[in-house]
This record gives C-alpha cells, structure tokens and sequence, in this order.
C-alpha cells in the first residue's frame, strides 16, 4: 500500500508550500505527491513559477510527483490552462475535470477524486481510453470501492490503481461562485484573495452556533476529518493500491507516520489514534462515508 | 439550428402533471422512474412502468416527446437498476435519455445507438472542450447547460460545440456545480449523485420555540431560522444561513431562497443559439406546471413570431416569492 498526499485544497502562500514540500521530501514516508491548483484558477499563477522546481526537490528526495488539474474549467483561461496541462510529457497529470479527457485520450493519465468515477462501466471506460489510477470520490462507500478494486485489477496492462481519502477534510461541492468572497461582501472578480487567511478552510457555523462545514473560495468542505485510520487493514485487503492523506496545516508528517506505521502493523490502531489525537486537530473524525452513513458520523470500524 | 426551432421543456413528476404539461403547450417532457435512477427520487413523484408507458402514448398522441431522467450515478453494484431503467424506456417508446454517468451514457450508446443521448446538468459540462468530449464518445445530440453561464458565453460556447443547447429558464436555482455535490450525503447518508435525493424529507423538522421563531432542521442541523413574520423555507442546506466569524448575524452563505426567471432574456438566448429552454420543478404542483408553461409556450411563440414577449406574472411561483437572473445577467454573479 503506497501513501499520497493530495494536492494543496487551501491558498497557502508560496512560503507556506515550499516549506511543506521540503518537510515531505526529507521527514515524511510519503510514496507520491500530488502538486498543483485544483479550486480555484485565480490563485494558480502564484505557485507556478515554483513547481517544477519544488517537484524536482521531491524526486531527488524518491517522490513519484503528479501535477493535478484544476476542478472547475468553464473561462477561456481556463480552457486554456487545462490544454497546456494536458500536453506535459515530463510529469504523470491527474485530470479533475472532464474537459481534460478530450486532451489525454489515448494517452496515461490519472482521473482524481472530482471526477465521478462510481462504477466499474465507467472506470472501464476511462481505463480504455488511457487512465491508469483512479482517485474515487469521498462520498463512495466501501462495498462499491471494494467492487471497483477488484475490477481494477484487470484493468490496463497490469491493472490500474486506485485511491482513497483516509485523512482530511471531505470535499463535497464546488461552485461557479465564490463563497470565500462572498462572505466578506465581495465576488470573484474582486475577492482580494481573502482565502488565504484560512489555512483550513473557513469555518461555517449553524445559527445555533454548532460546527458545521468549511468554505474554501468556490469549494466547500466537511467540518470533520475524515480518518480511516482504523480501516486501513480492510482497505489493503479489498485492493486498495493508495491511500490518500488531505494536506492541512496540522503536522501532516506526523499523520503521514502514523498511517505508515499502522500499514506495516508497526503501531497498533489504538496507538495511532492516540498520536492522532494528540495532533490538536480543531475538528471530530469521521469515517460515515465509507461505512455508507451519513459523513459526517463518526462509526466503529467493521471488519472489511 | 436557428432560433425559431426553440422548444419548450417541460417538467413532469406525476402522470397528470405530464398530462397538463403537454395539454398546455409543452414540446416535451421530461420524467424518471420511482427510483435512484433519476435525480429527483422524491416520494410521491415519478413514474411506475405502467404509468410511463400510458404517458409516452399520451404525449405522443398530442405531438408531444417525453425525455427519460437517468441522471444519476450508479454505485458500483447497482448498474442494473439503471440498465433496466433504459431497456423499459427503450420498450416504451421514450423519444431521448439524459444521462450524466459515463457508464450509463456508454451502455445506452453501444445498445441503443438509434436513441437520442442529452447530456444532463448533473454531468456538469461547462466547456465547450468537456460537451465535446461526450458528443464524441457517445453521440450526445443535446448538452444542457450548467446554470452558471452567462449570455455571451453560451453565444460562444454554441460556436463551438456540435450538439444541440438546452438551458433552464426557469425554477429552482441550484448554486452547486451539479454533480459535485455530497452535502446532502454528507447530513442524511442519502446521496444526491448515488440515491437522486437532496435534503431528503424524512430528514427534514420544523421546530417552533417559545417565542414564536420556526427553525427548519436537516438531520442534527439547523438549516434556518425565522422570525414570526417570515415564511419559513424548505431546509436546502445551500439556501440556508450561517455564521461566519466576522459577520455578527447569520447570512445566506452560498444563496438566498430565490428562483431563476430568465423570461425577460428568452429572446437573447434564442439568438445566442439556445435550441430549447427547461422548466425546472417536477416536484412542483400541477397549477405550477400550467402556468409556466403556459406563460412560457405564449413568450416563445411570441419571439418566434417577431412579436415582443409579455408575461403573466410568474413571481407568484417561485420560491420565496423572490426571483433572479443569476449568473446568466452578469458575472458579478460568482
């Protein structure tokens, strides 16, 4: 089972990546990094410039490094933008948005999370068209992933990958409007990257004042972690190839070991939620999603 | 394509909301079965097989075509219910499909080549490059469009892209790019994209406290809150209000209960290259469905004809008594 880190959801200065990229490349038992903007195409340029570099840093360090498409392509910039990124040669892509299969057919790539991938007609599809990892969506349960994993295994040359979230905030919607903006009088156009003020998200309250969900510019994600911690062991048995961690501003190293340690039965679970707990994550886990509850529901692991 | 071809699409959630839909001009309807197969899996709404089959005969007995909703996205292990759902619209006669799922769109395509394929909102093809992919592949005759767009961009987009355009015109607002969207699942264990439910009603409590306020309640949530004077909505988590740590008050965070009205604008989509427009609501009632379509069969007929549109006036149906142009007007919109 290799571990991920997911591309960067929040609008972290280039200070703040450079730093968390470097920590990856020298700490952390992280297999594969996903780089890249995937919300929102108004921040994209500040990164950039860095990338390539960045990314060079992480494969000297033994780092498979993907660059991530954007999630929402609809102006001529972004068109553009997913056109370009589609051409690259050097680097393996993850297409978050169908107006890049039209680029990549034929050619290897990977479909990420935002993609909706929840059966094995459609993977198969996609698979016959020149993907080769899927990133399933964080809504798909584990008797549906568990039917996709072993599909996968006849997929491509020698079968295709396949991933799952089993840390972070969920991603549950995206939007042409900015909420980030929105919420401090503003729109798009004119938000003034007021984004960057939340390292994980802006938190939205019920007018009863409970936690509830998180804003991130045109994104929305849940208020809980997801945390799959206590059925990573069902995870490796069912076919899973990756496990995908979210990067937030907690000690994502820490995490990173933590899940390592629990694949390779180094540490047991109740250990590892012990170090995970001790982490100061301002929000409850979950795991309902992949038990076929409501997300946001944290429930006892079941045997896989 | 030119604009005088322009069809009006018209929602039917129940056998007599077709019959009204078709008895008062509409050129087609569309509709699902009382399953997840179709994104408006509501209780009470829908069509049984039998149904189904008396209303394409109804319809097509007036002129009129029925468009069958599988626009879901069926979880691994439960295609069938979706195959199944083509084969008896195959059998029945249905004149279209509209799909999202690349499955679904590709077993249709590869079993029933001669059936016309629309590209359902929930697919979310906002490009011209993501409606061309799907037209490519599957041989999708109509893509409809996200409500996220403004005029000139579908003018645009129409240059570009070999299918036929559909846009709502309007009823609810979604805010969500649809398809993406897993708040409901995220609140109810229900999914919008896997069960075709959103804010599912079983889920839904209106409390009202000592001093006269409704709370409108999603699963443990609290979606709104009105004051005595206020109608208090349907708990959309979307159109609900929230706090945010530098606003005192809760807000509309993602929208306010508001519908879309693009009726004053129906001639600048027609020349903009739309070929049908949709009213959205089959969870809607049957005096609903005969006023839009009514009003709106008159207004295409109108600029169909040279003649300057009027209206009756549709704000009585729409959600809150509070309508907008959305993102279609301006881009000050996102």
């Amino acid at each position: 089972m290799k571990l991920t880190m997911g591309p960067i959801p929040f609008h972290w200065n280039n200070e703040k990546r450079v730093d968390f990229y470097a920590r990856i490349a020298d700490e952390s038992p992280i297999d594969c990094v996903y780089m890249g903007e995937i919300i929102c195409s108004k921040r994209a340029p500040f990164f950039a410039p860095l990338q390539e570099e960045v990314a060079a840093r992480l494969e000297r360090a033994g780092k498979k490094v993907i660059f991530s498409s954007l999630s929402e392509v609809m102006l001529k910039r972004e068109r553009n933008a997913m056109a370009s990124f589609c051409e690259n040669e050097e680097q393996e892509i993850e297409i978050n948005n169908s107006s890049g299969l039209i680029h990549t057919k034929g050619k290897k790539h990977r479909i990420g999370p935002m993609m909706n991938v929840y059966n094995v007609e459609t993977m198969a599809f996609l698979a016959r068209q020149g993907a080769t990892h899927f990133s399933l969506p964080v809504e798909l349960p584990r008797t549906s992933a568990q039917l996709l994993a072993q599909a996968a295994k006849t997929m491509g040359e020698n079968g295709v990958g396949v991933e799952v979230q089993v840390f972070g905030r969920a991603s549950l919607a995206v939007s042409a409007r900015c909420y980030h903006a929105r919420a401090h009088g503003r729109i798009k156009d004119n938000c003034q990257f007021v984004c960057e003020d939340d390292l994980d998200g802006m938190a939205l309250k019920t007018l009863d004042h409970k936690d509830f969900l998180v804003i991130n510019g045109i994104q929305t994600l849940s208020h809980t972690y997801v945390n799959l911690l206590g059925e990573l062991e069902g995870l490796a048995e069912i076919g899973v190839t990756h496990c995908r961690l979210i990067p937030h501003s907690q000690d994502m190293i820490a995490v990173a070991k933590t899940c390592r340690g629990v694949l390779d039965k180094k540490i047991d679970v109740k250990e590892g939620q012990t170090q995970l707990d001790g982490l100061g994550i301002p929000a409850p886990f979950s795991n309902g999603f992949w038990h076929g509850v409501s997300g946001h529901l944290n429930v006892s692991a079941s045997p896989a | 394509m030119t604009t005088n071809t322009a069809e009006l699409i018209c929602p039917a959630g129940t056998p007599a909301a077709l019959r009204t839909a078709v008895d008062a001009g509409a050129d087609a309807v569309y509709c699902g079965f009382q399953n997840a197969t179709n994104a408006r899996n509501f209780p009470g709404l829908n069509f049984t097989p039998v149904e189904l089959e008396k209303s394409v005969a109804y319809a097509h007995s007036k002129g009129a075509k029925v468009l069958l909703a599988l626009n879901t996205f069926p979880p691994a292990g439960k295609f069938d219910l979706w195959k199944e759902a083509a084969i008896a619209g195959v059998k029945m006669g249905v004149d279209a499909f509209i799909v999202a799922d690349v499955g679904v769109a590709d077993y249709i395509a590869r079993h029933f080549p001669e059936k016309r394929l629309h590209l359902s909102v929930q697919a979310a093809a906002s490009s011209p490059e993501a409606i061309r992919y799907y037209c490519e592949n599957f041989g999708v005759k109509r893509v409809v469009l996200p409500r996220i767009l403004t005029v000139p961009e579908i003018r645009a987009i129409s240059k570009e892209i070999p299918c036929e355009i559909e846009t709502f015109i309007f009823g609810n607002h979604g805010l969500m790019v649809e398809g993406r969207c897993s708040l409901t699942n995220y609140i109810t264990g229900l999914s919008t994209n896997m069960d075709g439910v959103c804010s599912p009603a079983a889920d839904v409590q209106y409390i009202r406290d000592d001093e006269g306020n409704m709370s409108t309640i999603l699963g443990p949530y609290m979606i709104d809150c009105y004051s005595c004077g206020e109608t208090a909505g349907y708990p959309t988590i979307c159109k609900g209000r929230y706090r945010v740590k530098h606003r005192n008050d809760g807000y509309y965070a993602f929208e306010e209960p508001i519908s879309l009205n693009l009726s004053r604008m129906l001639p600048d989509l027609m020349e903009a290259g739309v070929n049908a427009f949709k009213i959205e609501g089959r969870q809607r009632s049957r005096a609903y469905v005969s006023r839009g379509v009514s009003a709106f069969r008159k207004a295409i007929n109108d600029v169909r004809d040279g003649n300057e549109p009027e209206f009756a006036d549709l704000l009585a149906l729409t959600e809150g008594q509070k309508q907008t142009e959305g993102a279609f007007k301006s881009k000050t919109w996102r």
